[in-house]
């Protein structure tokens, strides 16, 4: 049976309607089990001594004073966890020539990194360790520092890993169509210098692990803030060598993690390595420094870009040269090539025009690891892309909303190739532009800002238009060589009272996965949502999945729930028609309830099949099948991915004497295929546009020139507060993938990927009359007065 | 030890209603006190200086960083945890509108958000969204955007004033 999602009446209709989630009750009665939170008998707490200075040879360690403290009972150094972990290489085989040395779980001859974990000391209390870890004494010898991207390929800039032979850890160029020609003729050349900041996540919950190795049964248990447990899983087995059948991670409640908690961190694999070698639970939370010197950071990045347009305002060509630093290592195993990869992928998304080169030049530097953090590249390349749109169509004379429309691909153009090889399955740019111009009603909010202006107010109205990718396949990673799951799997299940149980290989960081998947299976099966007990993170009960990343969780794991549950489904029927001796195919489940399809009369309650199959199965035929566990997966097979699309809109106000922004309103349309849960699904689109806010204003990681980390703390590093944030009103258009039958693409990313163009283009449009244009994010006050010509120095 | 250097401290409070006596080490933050000898891990530490809001708990009536405050200062202190506050139903309509909302997405800041929103609600005034806003820019939430706190938070407010004129 095919569920017709288009008839809002039809029985158990649950996907599509805002349905509460089953643990958002638990979460505000403070009842949520973070790792934190767990303690376990004999349970020990490591803390690590990390490298003060950006790049030192290890020289000397002197542990005597550390090893004194009331507490301690062991300290470790990178040459004794190389005994008992080996270390890992963080290329894929698809990304060519990219290049990383090898790294260990605690640095062994050298640190490269401010923040790089040197020596792990293990006490009896946290307090303890940490007080211990500050005494640990390491001999470093300074080595040269490379901080700068732009000039990391110089001649005379020392080389990080001279076995590398160079600081280039990976480039890419792609070119499409006689991209120099037409820049030569074209009607408008227009070109600028675009730079996003450094970020990183911010997770309030900081990186948390909780590692038991119980020898005498040979099993590793990781108590483990991630977003993909079974990645761990296999990392863990690999490297510390444990069968993956005995390594079980188990990912509770989950403190945020916007692809933070994805990827592999060194002092995470030296709790495992620690607690294998002591044979006790050993704790590892990072405190709040460490989160900002050794959490992931993204968006690093330095273009150069033009874009060439006609007359009529239609794009013929765009030239991107994108640079990133990524640190001293590529991180494993998702690898720091991908976001550099992205901005290639993703730059003229929208947009239909035959002329594109786009090089990214990834290199190595010493400051904290980059790699992928919530809309890994789009940010950067919606900035380029839509900065140089709205520049061209002021260069010509042109609303920036006209000129999107002479270029957006038809509604009806799909599939379609880009010129970046991006293969998109349906978009929906120009229905999203109309339902966007309807909602914000655009010309009233033209005709505001010019009455504005008029008044001295420089209020601007910034556009930005973005594709997403969601839905990966293993193009994404696995064709790499990377032990990354693009597959999910569900597992449903009937328990004798009726109620359903579904085990999911997808997670839940907050995001609304475990109501996604109640509605999905309450709707395949024929219960209540409140009726659907889910169960997921624990990688010896889940199905084998990839878990959260990328947008994929209610594209992929909410259709292997979808078709786990219409398997139930199916086996109770048949069980139901034996018992009735009537035609499965003329029954139904609704509200738990075995009933005719034609005339809705209730047959028989779920529950009553349930004890028949379970206490009194000699009462059934003999063959009959009586299955009441479900199992299937889903992957995507025919695009790499599923693009979504959408358009953004930002309204605000530049204090041209103070440089202070202040945000009136934002807009967002966005089209993820079938919309499963409406208020899960804007809540994912407005915490996704506040992030790419604090991106475009506030967010930015300083280094100085020795490689010293300048503010690495919540007071000195910005995010969006709740006064500074504006009311976002959110709009759909729905496309459906046609790969699947629940028609889902990933919502999590979009908000990030769009606002902070549209912010940028917003504030470039007040301040247009004044002459001044700003292209380097964050949009500080500073920035914005350098730009109006007010600071100087 | 001297008296002037004692390194442990004898306090005596209550918590949730509950009388508490404990000797607890001079140094040790009160959100540790709650964490680790009372197990009420309801209320996080995240950047344990005082700025996220992640820590927030009711003492004597105010909204208090737990990770500002020692223990040892909480002598004779009345202090209240999200758990007190649930069993109680204080704020029950407060999560209840938290849930509906959905105003709430990983969850860890939402103990600290519910104090910070209930001491405002308690002065008993209707405050605008805006109002609503700067009392909340001490408590962060990376997840939500804060929108749909606010609306929570209003929401709430506009119906303690009905039921307060009926």
């Amino acid at each position: 049976m095919t569920i017709p999602f288009n008839n809002p009446d039809r029985p158990n209709s649950y996907i599509g309607k805002t349905v509460p989630r089953p643990n958002a009750s638990k979460l505000v009665q403070g009842r949520g089990r973070y790792v934190d939170d767990i303690v376990l008998p004999r349970m020990l707490h490591v803390a690590f001594s990390r490298a003060p200075v950006a790049h030192a040879k290890i020289g000397k360690i002197d542990v005597d004073e550390a090893k004194a403290v009331k507490g301690v009972l062991r300290v470790f150094t990178g040459k004794d966890l190389a005994e008992v972990c080996t270390p890992w290489v963080a290329v894929l085989a698809h990304l060519k020539g990219l290049k990383s040395p090898p790294e260990h779980p605690l640095a062994v001859d050298r640190a490269c990194w401010v923040g790089e974990p040197v020596v792990a000391v293990v006490a009896t209390t946290r307090a303890a360790a940490e007080e211990a870890a500050s005494l640990v004494m390491v001999d470093y010898e300074d080595l040269p520092v490379v901080t700068d991207t732009m000039t990391a390929l110089d001649k005379d800039t020392p080389v990080i890993h001279p076995e590398l032979g160079d600081n280039l850890a990976f480039r890419r160029l792609h070119e499409e169509g006689d991209v120099d020609a037409v820049f030569e003729t074209a009607h408008k050349v227009v070109s600028a210098s675009f730079r996003t900041a450094r970020h990183t996540g911010v997770t309030l919950e900081p990186r948390s692990i909780l590692v038991d190795w119980n020898p005498a049964e040979g099993q590793m248990t990781a108590y483990h803030a991630t977003q993909a447990p079974h990645m761990m899983q296999t990392v863990f087995a690999k490297h510390l060598d444990i069968p993956e059948s005995r390594v079980r991670v188990i990912c509770g409640d989950v403190g945020g993690s916007y692809g933070i908690k994805v990827h592999v961190y060194p002092d995470e694999v030296a709790t495992a390595a620690i607690a294998k070698v002591m044979g006790r639970p050993i704790k590892f939370i990072a405190d709040r420094l460490e989160s900002y010197t050794t959490d992931i950071h993204a968006r690093d990045h330095e273009i150069e870009a033009k874009i060439a347009v006609d007359a009529d305002g239609k794009i013929l060509a765009m030239d991107v040269d994108d640079w990133t630093g990524i640190g001293p290592y590529s991180v494993y195993p998702r690898t720091s090539a991908i976001e550099g990869n992205q901005v290639v992928n993703l730059c003229g998304g929208p947009y239909d025009f035959a002329n594109y080169r786009a090089q990214t030049t990834v290199v190595f530097q010493n400051k904290t690891p980059t790699c992928q953090y919530r809309a890994v590249g789009h940010p950067i390349a919606v900035a380029i892309t839509e900065g140089l749109v709205d520049m061209a169509a002021a260069a010509i004379g042109m609303d920036p909303v006209e000129i999107r429309r002479r270029n957006m691909y038809a509604d009806d153009a799909y599939p379609v190739t880009s010129p970046a090889k991006m293969k998109f399955e349906g978009l929906s740019h120009h229905a999203s532009m109309d339902k966007l111009m309807e909602m914000m009603d655009y010309d009233a909010l033209r005709a505001g800002q010019a009455e504005a202006r008029k008044k001295g107010k420089y209020r601007g109205i910034g556009i930005a238009s973005f594709i997403e990718l969601t839905n990966p396949s293993p193009f994404m990673y696995g064709i790499g060589g990377a032990r990354i799951s693009a597959q999910d799997g569900c597992t449903v299940r009937m328990d004798p009272d009726g109620s359903v149980v579904a085990l999911s290989g997808v997670t839940e960081q907050g995001q609304g996965t475990e109501a996604m998947l109640s509605q999905v299976v309450a709707e395949g099966v024929g219960v209540k949502p409140t009726n659907v007990r889910v169960i997921t993170g624990d990688t010896q009960v889940t199905p084998y999945g990839g878990g959260t990343w990328a947008s994929r969780g209610a594209g992929i794991g909410g259709e292997a729930a979808l078709q786990a549950a219409k398997a139930l489904r199916n086996s109770i029927l048949e069980v139901a028609a034996a018992m009735l001796q009537a035609d499965a195919g003329k029954l139904d489940i609704r509200d738990g309830q075995v009933v005719d399809m034609d005339s809705g009369e209730e047959r028989m309650p779920l529950e009553e099949l349930g004890r028949i199959v379970y206490f009194r199965g000699d009462t059934l035929p003999k063959d009959l099948p009586r299955e009441l566990v479900q199992t299937r997966h889903f992957i995507t097979m025919e695009y790499p991915f599923a693009f979504t699309n959408g358009v953004q809109a930002s309204y605000l106000e530049v204090d041209t004497d103070t440089g202070v922004v202040t945000l009136l309103k934002h807009w967002c349309i966005e089209d993820c295929g079938r919309v499963i849960n409406p208020q899960l699904v804007d809540e994912q689109i407005r915490g996704g546009i506040v992030q790419g806010l604090g991106g475009a204003l506030y967010e930015e990681i300083h280094y100085d020139e020795d490689g010293q980390l300048l503010n690495g703390s919540m007071a000195d590093y910005l995010v969006p507060m709740a006064a500074e944030m504006p009311d976002m009103q959110v709009g759909h258009v729905e496309t459906p993938t046609k790969e699947s039958e629940l028609g889902a693409k990933g919502a999590g990313e979009a908000g990030t990927a769009g606002a902070p163009a549209a912010v940028m283009n917003a504030i470039n449009d007040a301040l247009r009359p004044l002459g001044a244009q700003v292209t380097e994010m964050p949009f500080t006050p500073e920035r914005i007065l350098r730009a109006l010509g007010k600071i100087n120095d | 030890m001297t008296e002037m250097f004692r390194d442990k401290v004898d306090v005596s409070l209550t918590v949730n209603g509950e009388p508490v006596e404990a000797r607890v080490p001079a140094g040790q933050h009160m959100i540790d006190f709650l964490r680790l000898e009372l197990g009420l891990t309801g209320a996080h530490a995240s950047c344990e200086h005082g700025v996220c809001g992640a820590c927030t708990i009711r003492v004597d009536g105010d909204a208090v960083r737990g990770c500002l405050m020692l223990a040892a200062q909480a002598d004779g202190a009345e202090v209240w945890t999200i758990e007190g506050l649930t069993d109680t139903n204080a704020i029950s309509d407060l999560q209840d509108a938290f849930v509906a909302r959905n105003a709430l997405q990983c969850g860890y800041c939402t103990p600290g958000m519910l104090v910070a929103a209930e001491e405002l609600l308690s002065k008993g005034d209707l405050p605008s969204r805006a109002e609503i806003r700067e009392h909340l820019s001490g408590n962060y939430c990376r997840c939500t955007g804060y929108e749909a706190i606010i609306d929570a938070v209003e929401s709430v407010a506009q119906g303690r004033a009905g039921k307060g004129k009926a």
